[in-house]
């Protein structure tokens, strides 16, 4: 299902000018507080009526204001997952299941209610009030609520925006689950560069109301100057690796993809699985011959691709490892004193990497960060 | 307690229309009371104001002042009135039928301030989000927005009763102190202090009025807490 999006819409002071298109499994809206993401999904849920534009979901025109198209929220058949779940107080966790389901025409309907409710491991909350659920836990209701409405298409709106570190991690794993296991396209509004990366398939980066870039998520995330910039430091490469071998003696894992193969700890992965790797490019260091002598067991050899410094202190080096794309943030005094230009062989010494844990088969607790596991290299 | 139940029959009378009265101000105040708090906490019209002050109205004017309005507009003579007796046969004038819309006008605002207060609270974030799932507008106040302002309903519905059973200047004014037709405990209380020895049912009746009273309060407690929600007038 495709996703396309045309619209201008004044609120107040702010103006939105949104074009973007995509077809991913996962679609994050990523930007700062402030840059229009939530109203760009209300517009797309039906909750807002643009000034002006189209809004076109898998072939069906929910908004055309050239030809006078609005199509009501209720008959747009698009679940809505709020950043403040919104579960309805008087009904039980069941009773707020089933209401989605109750207006779904019985020949639109798909999934059921043990499959969803076992999904999101909600089984023992289902004849509990909202008010006495943890805030993870009315997370995964809502979540629940909008798929048995059998939508079309799914928005989530910060859904992890107002819950700690361990509750977030709580729910990341099904928000996976739902991006691998059913077949609905989801929107998903995020500003924290980590979620996205770990989430989404496709970006769309919304910058003062505007969409600043749109593309798979791989791309967009090695383009440090398009993410906010107090999310850049975790912008960088994400590649798809496989994992290929194992060392019982050190507890290390082999990962390997065409730029070359990395050795991690703390993961234990099933031989042939595919794992989510994000190399952070501050995590990166650019060296122009093989380093010797050197802790980080990394190195990955590759060419420049290209250079981006703006008028910081930094410069963002791309470098392509064997079609891949690596990127390293290094200080422009660096850039300067190797003689970095495209097209020169390098060495991308990479000191850090850090992978999801729920796209592994098996891990092993790591200590530190609870959103990822985070593996040290040295 | 023998004593208490040893009514005269205008007494019982008395008693019996009161409830009814209150029964049937409360129960035809009701709709057009949610129509109109609804307008008030939501709608934005022209005018809205000009509703809201016609609305509040009995609360401040004198009673005998509504009354006597009642009077010009709803008697045999009135233009609303004669409009009704001339082609639905409905009388108000020097009936009980006439008692419960004194009491229903007089009532009104109470009802309506409750349940705007509660329509005011209702998050409507949750409509937006039963939307979302399908429900229509209908729907939606159906299953989401009724049962949220349930509690304030019955708050309304409780002083509505209430405030008609106590009615009495608006009540007197319009259709007069008949036993058995339009004599309400009030104006039958009132009619013993005017004549010698009617303390004893004076005082009878005013007891009554007291556990009739108690009664729709406790009931509204338990209602209350059969919805779930704590009772909030104010």
């Amino acid at each position: 299902m495709s996703l396309s999006v045309d619209i201008r819409h004044r609120l107040g002071a702010f103006s939105l000018d949104a074009v973007f298109e995509t077809g991913g499994r996962l679609t994050a809206l990523f930007g700062p507080s402030g840059s229009g993401k939530t109203s760009l999904v209300n517009l797309i849920g039906g909750l807002l009526r643009p000034d002006e534009g189209r809004i076109v979901a898998g072939g069906r025109v929910l908004v055309d204001t050239g030809t006078g198209v609005f199509v009501p929220k209720h008959k747009r058949r698009i679940g809505y997952v709020f950043q403040d779940a919104r579960l309805f107080p008087h009904m039980t966790v069941g009773q707020n299941l089933r209401y989605g389901r109750f207006f779904t025409p019985a020949s639109e309907r798909y999934g059921d209610m043990d499959g969803v409710v076992e999904l999101l491991g909600i089984g023992h909350l289902l004849d509990r009030k909202p008010g006495s659920l943890s805030g993870g836990e009315k997370q995964r209701v809502a979540i629940g609520r909008a798929l048995l409405a059998s939508p079309r298409l799914i928005l989530m709106d910060e859904p992890l925006a107002s819950l700690d570190e361990q509750r977030k991690a709580e729910i990341l794993p099904y928000i996976e689950r739902l991006r691998d296991e059913t077949k609905i396209p989801i929107v998903y509004v995020s500003h924290s560069a980590a979620e996205v990366a770990r989430l989404a398939t496709d970006i769309a980066v919304l910058d003062n109301g505007r969409v600043a870039a749109a593309g798979p998520t791989s791309e967009i995330l090695q383009r440090l100057d398009l993410l906010p910039a107090e999310e850049r430091s975790e912008g960088g490469a994400v590649l798809e690796m496989r994992a290929t071998g194992r060392d019982e003696t050190f507890g290390m894992t082999t990962l390997a993809s065409p730029a070359g193969e990395i050795h991690v700890a703390g993961l234990e992965a099933t031989p042939g699985s595919t794992v989510r790797v994000r190399i952070r490019a501050r995590d990166v260091i650019v060296a122009t011959e093989r380093p010797r002598g050197i802790s980080a067991l990394n190195i990955l050899p590759g060419r420049i691709a290209g250079i981006a410094s703006g008028n910081g202190h930094f410069a963002d080096v791309t470098i392509d490892c064997n079609g891949e794309a690596v990127s390293a943030r290094i200080t422009r005094q660096s850039a300067e004193m190797l003689g970095l230009a495209p097209g020169l062989p390098v060495f991308a010494v990479v000191k850090s990497v850090t992978f999801d844990r729920a796209n592994t088969a098996k891990t092993v607790p790591f200590a530190g960060d609870d959103r990822n596991a985070r593996g040290r290299v040295e | 307690m023998q004593w208490l139940l040893d009514l005269t029959p205008d007494e019982w009378n008395a008693v019996r229309l009161s409830i009814r009265v209150a029964t049937v101000a409360m129960v035809f105040s009701l709709p057009p009371g949610i129509l109109i708090a609804l307008l008030l906490a939501r709608g934005k019209f022209w005018g809205k104001s000009v509703l809201n002050g016609l609305v509040h109205l009995p609360l401040i004017l004198p009673p005998v002042v509504t009354g006597y309005l009642l009077l010009i507009t709803f008697g045999k003579r009135g233009p609303v009135g004669a409009f009704l007796d001339q082609y639905f046969g409905i009388v108000f004038s020097f009936r009980w039928t006439g008692a419960a819309l004194a009491c229903g006008v007089m009532a009104f605002p109470l009802m309506v301030r409750a349940i705007r207060l509660s329509v005011e609270a209702v998050d409507r974030r949750l409509e937006a989000a039963a939307g979302t799932l399908g429900a229509n507008p209908l729907w939606v106040f159906g299953t989401i927005t009724l049962p949220l302002i349930l509690p304030g309903i019955i708050a309304g519905m409780i002083l509505c009763f209430a405030k008609a059973m106590g009615e009495f200047g608006a009540t007197i004014t319009f259709v007069s102190n008949i036993p058995g037709e339009t004599q309400t405990l009030p104006s039958a209380i009132y009619t013993f202090t005017q004549v010698p020895g009617g303390d004893e049912g004076a005082l009878r009746l005013t007891i009554i009025s007291i556990i009739i009273a108690m009664a729709a309060l406790v009931a509204s407690e338990v209602l209350a807490r059969r919805v779930g929600k704590r009772l909030d007038v104010e």
